[in-house]
């Protein structure tokens, strides 16, 4: 008994990891998108010192992630990953080129314009891939004998697509609305005016792949529209839409922070969303959360150190973000 | 190109072919960390401006070989699910969570810090400064420290049980982490990064000397670098030698692989100084021996026997050739870099330590070779607990993914291309700015840092002149 609850806690750890790396990271890939609607080497210099002292703690949620699966549900890991195969190489091999363009494009002047292309090529892919995986996993994966059953092509389907492309634009509207908080004068107003059209996308495709999953499969059909769950069926729109509105709201302001907020916001709802159709699943349809959980030898272990730790990773995350906060001073430089 | 290979014989290649390319960096950073704290607690303590000219020196250095190291390590901690899925599902309730510790208790420190120690200085003032370069310090130590504690269970493990599905699973986290050869191999990794560091430190001081850069920083570093191979390679073969010894209790064939020893030997084992191993006919051809050598390194006693791979099975036995040879490349890379600390400490004794051309052609040739120390090393223990992943538990042949080879080898085929493209340019950039002098004040240019608005910089920079560190 007390082992089934070890596996939920865990669970919501998990996810917790997970929807920090899809926030954080998300608007650092975000400013990669937009990297070629720039107008020019002033802004995208600023564009990426405004995420250049936090990506790469940013990306360590990602490892968490990884990590975290392996060492508690390593059935999961060990069957989502040969199934979502190629996407998850490729998303690897875009964080490659997306994260040493960091310290690249400073190192030359010839070849900048690589770098550059290689941080917007290697966030695209990032993006997409994730998207993809994303898709695939609420599809659902074959599991015969402890073992990945299906082909290595099944990720690709018209749904995984929709789901690539609706994190890519997002991200990509994380990113602006990011940049918006983050820089002053023509810049910022340049990076409001980008943050309409990728957030009207997001919007239009999380209405999309929200009408699409409850038709997927029976059991999320059945988890939306059957008492008592369909109460989230009202509770989340709601909120979804209260945050688009001061979204749109904050944009047409030209407030700072609030479209920011309400972006991450859009982010956090529509993860609550997928962890409703999740549950009790791990790997739907099917590996439950018990099902893949390691024992609770392996359960305790990790638990005593991540809650203290993780409370100590958070406090020290939000002194980088405070040290690093407000405008980023093109005048001043951030030394 | 990579058609007839099996998945194994690919996802085996993937896998040496990433982490090689990977425990470069590590192996750089892991000494450049502590080396970098070192500097900037002497700037502090003694407020001489050379220390400080270092710091910023190497701190550039520092930032683009972490971020390769970053990238690199994503691609590890995914590379055990997409093709080593078996391994990841039996091994995971065991391994898993000291890989987890790993990332939250050294990862997220060194994310954390590694932004105010490189951009901060100027924000969080000197004293909190020093605090996150230590912070950066010591994580990469942790880093180290968990992820050899899952490495030497994979090569001596203990502590475990199987349940009913085949997986291990952990009866006591004590005899887990600190497995046998856990202690060995991690003393052996830290020293191992630390020469590495030494190494390459001291080869950028000759080549400033050697050019003519005769500036108190270039001659600091490579003293300081000379210091350092003085003192650190005696305890390094020594290290080496227990970790041998170690080896020889717990992982006998792969001993009897790196000593060539197809045969027993009951009354004392000759050392084979070079030779060729030839599996299929179990002997070593063109064999040059000092007799009764080995039985004095490994049991201290001229006389003592040895057992030989004629007791183990043939299926269990590692691949000779490969565990033989890069034994021998570290062994002598390990008495060349002793070489280089003695006639560093000459020179030194005869005042001539920053007058020998001589010696900095040779530190110069030294630089790269903690990295071949390194891998061959790596290649020596890894290769020679093959066939196994897990030692005397779990095969090879039995960890993999239920992945094709064609996926495997379109995925191996990408990361070679990139990694070649990508850590290749990585390192096209960190010479150069290694053949950049070092010197008070350094350049305000663009290629200076990432954290520069361009062109808008230079006002700002006259004002704080005298706060260089915060860059």
């Amino acid at each position: 008994m007390f082992g089934l609850e070890l596996s939920f806690i865990w669970a919501g750890l998990i996810a917790l990891s997970v929807l920090i790396y899809v926030i954080l990271d998300g608007f650092d890939l975000g400013v990669g998108l937009l990297f070629p609607l720039s107008k020019d080497e002033e802004e995208r210099n600023l564009m990426m010192n405004s995420v250049a002292p936090i990506w790469d703690g940013n990306e360590t949620w990602l490892v968490l992630g990884g990590g975290g699966l392996f060492a508690v549900f390593p059935l999961a890991y060990a069957t989502i990953m040969p199934a979502l195969y190629m996407p998850i190489i490729l998303m690897l091999l875009g964080l490659v080129f997306r994260g040493v363009a960091f310290e690249y494009r400073w190192r030359t002047t010839r070849w900048k314009g690589l770098w550059d292309i290689s941080f917007f090529g290697g966030s695209f892919v990032a993006a997409f891939c994730q998207g993809i995986a994303l898709g695939a996993l609420v599809q659902g994966i074959e599991i015969e004998n402890r073992a990945y059953a299906g082909g290595w092509w099944d990720w690709l389907t018209p749904f995984s697509i929709l789901t690539g492309v609706a994190v890519t634009m997002g991200y990509a509207m994380l990113g602006a609305t990011w940049l918006n908080m983050k820089l002053e004068g023509r810049i910022q107003t340049h990076m409001r005016r980008l943050a309409w059209p990728f957030a009207i996308a997001t919007v239009v495709f999380m209405g999309i792949f929200s009408i699409w999953t409850p038709f997927l499969d029976g059991e999320y059909y059945a988890r939306w529209f059957a008492f008592p769950t369909a109460i989230f069926t009202f509770l989340v729109p709601a909120l979804v839409a209260v945050a688009i509105y001061g979204l749109f709201h904050g944009l047409r302001r030209h407030w700072d922070v609030t479209p920011f907020l309400c972006a991450l916001a859009l982010f956090v709802l529509g993860f609550i969303g997928i962890g409703i159709s999740f549950y009790p699943h791990i790997v739907p349809p099917s590996l439950t959360i018990a099902e893949a959980a390691a024992p609770d030898s392996s359960l305790k272990f990790a638990l005593v150190g991540t809650l203290v730790l993780l409370p100590m990773i958070l406090s020290y995350t939000a002194y980088t973000y405070w040290v690093f906060r407000g405008k980023i001073n093109p005048a001043e430089g951030y030394h | 190109m990579l058609d007839g290979f099996s998945a194994e014989v690919l996802a085996r290649v993937q896998f040496a072919f990433t982490i090689s390319f990977h425990i470069i960096f590590p192996a750089f950073s892991i000494g450049l960390a502590s080396f970098l704290a070192v500097l900037n607690a002497l700037w502090l303590w003694t407020k001489d401006d050379t220390y400080q000219v270092l710091f910023d020196y190497w701190k550039k250095i520092f930032a683009v070989a972490f971020g390769m190291g970053v990238v690199s390590g994503i691609v590890m901690s995914y590379q055990f699910g997409t093709n080593w899925a078996v391994f990841s599902d039996k091994a995971g309730p065991v391994i898993g969570p000291l890989m987890a510790y790993e990332v939250l208790s050294a990862f997220f420190l060194e994310a954390g810090f590694l932004g105010i120690m490189l951009f901060g200085l100027k924000r969080v003032g000197p004293g909190l400064h020093m605090f996150a370069t230590a912070m950066v310090a010591f994580g990469t130590l942790l880093s180290a420290t968990w992820i050899l504690s899952v490495n030497s269970w994979m090569q001596t493990p203990a502590g475990y049980g199987i349940n009913e599905v085949g997986q291990y699973i952990p009866l006591d986290w004590w005899k887990i982490v600190f497995n046998p050869s856990f202690p060995y191999r991690l003393l052996h990794m830290v020293l191992a990064a630390y020469l590495t560091t030494a190494l390459v430190v001291g080869a950028v001081g000759a080549w400033h000397l050697l050019k003519d850069n005769k500036g108190p920083a270039s001659q600091r570093m490579f003293s300081m670098a000379m210091w350092m191979l003085l003192f650190v390679t005696p305890l390094q073969i020594a290290a080496g030698d227990f970790h041998g010894i170690n080896t020889l209790e717990h992982q006998p064939a792969k001993v009897m692989a790196m000593e060539g020893h197809f045969e027993s030997h009951p009354d004392g084992a000759p050392l084979i100084l070079f030779g060729i191993p030839n599996q299929a006919e179990k002997r070593v051809d063109y064999a040059i021996e000092v007799p009764k050598l080995s039985s004095l390194i490994l049991k201290h006693d001229l006389n003592a026997p040895l057992a030989g791979l004629d007791t183990i099975p043939d299926e269990d036995e590692p691949p000779v050739a490969i565990v033989f040879f890069s034994f021998r490349v570290m062994v002598g890379l390990g008495f060349a870099m002793l070489g280089l600390g003695l006639w560093g400490a000459i020179a030194r004794w005869r005042g001539k330590l920053h007058a020998t051309p001589m010696l900095h052609r040779a530190a110069i040739l030294m630089g790269p070779m903690g990295f071949v120390a390194v891998l061959a090393g790596w290649i020596t223990t890894e290769v020679g607990r093959q066939p196994f992943t897990i030692y005397g538990l779990l095969r090879t042949s039995d960890s993999l993914a239920p992945v094709g080879a064609p996926a495997v080898a379109a995925s191996l085929t990408a990361f070679i291309i990139v990694y070649f493209f990508v850590f290749g340019a990585g390192v096209y950039y960190i010479l150069r700015l290694m053949g950049k002098r070092p010197k008070v004040g350094a350049s305000d240019d663009i290629t200076d840092g990432p954290i520069r608005a361009a062109g808008t910089t230079q006002v700002a920079h006259e004002g704080h002149k005298n706060q260089r560190p915060a860059e």
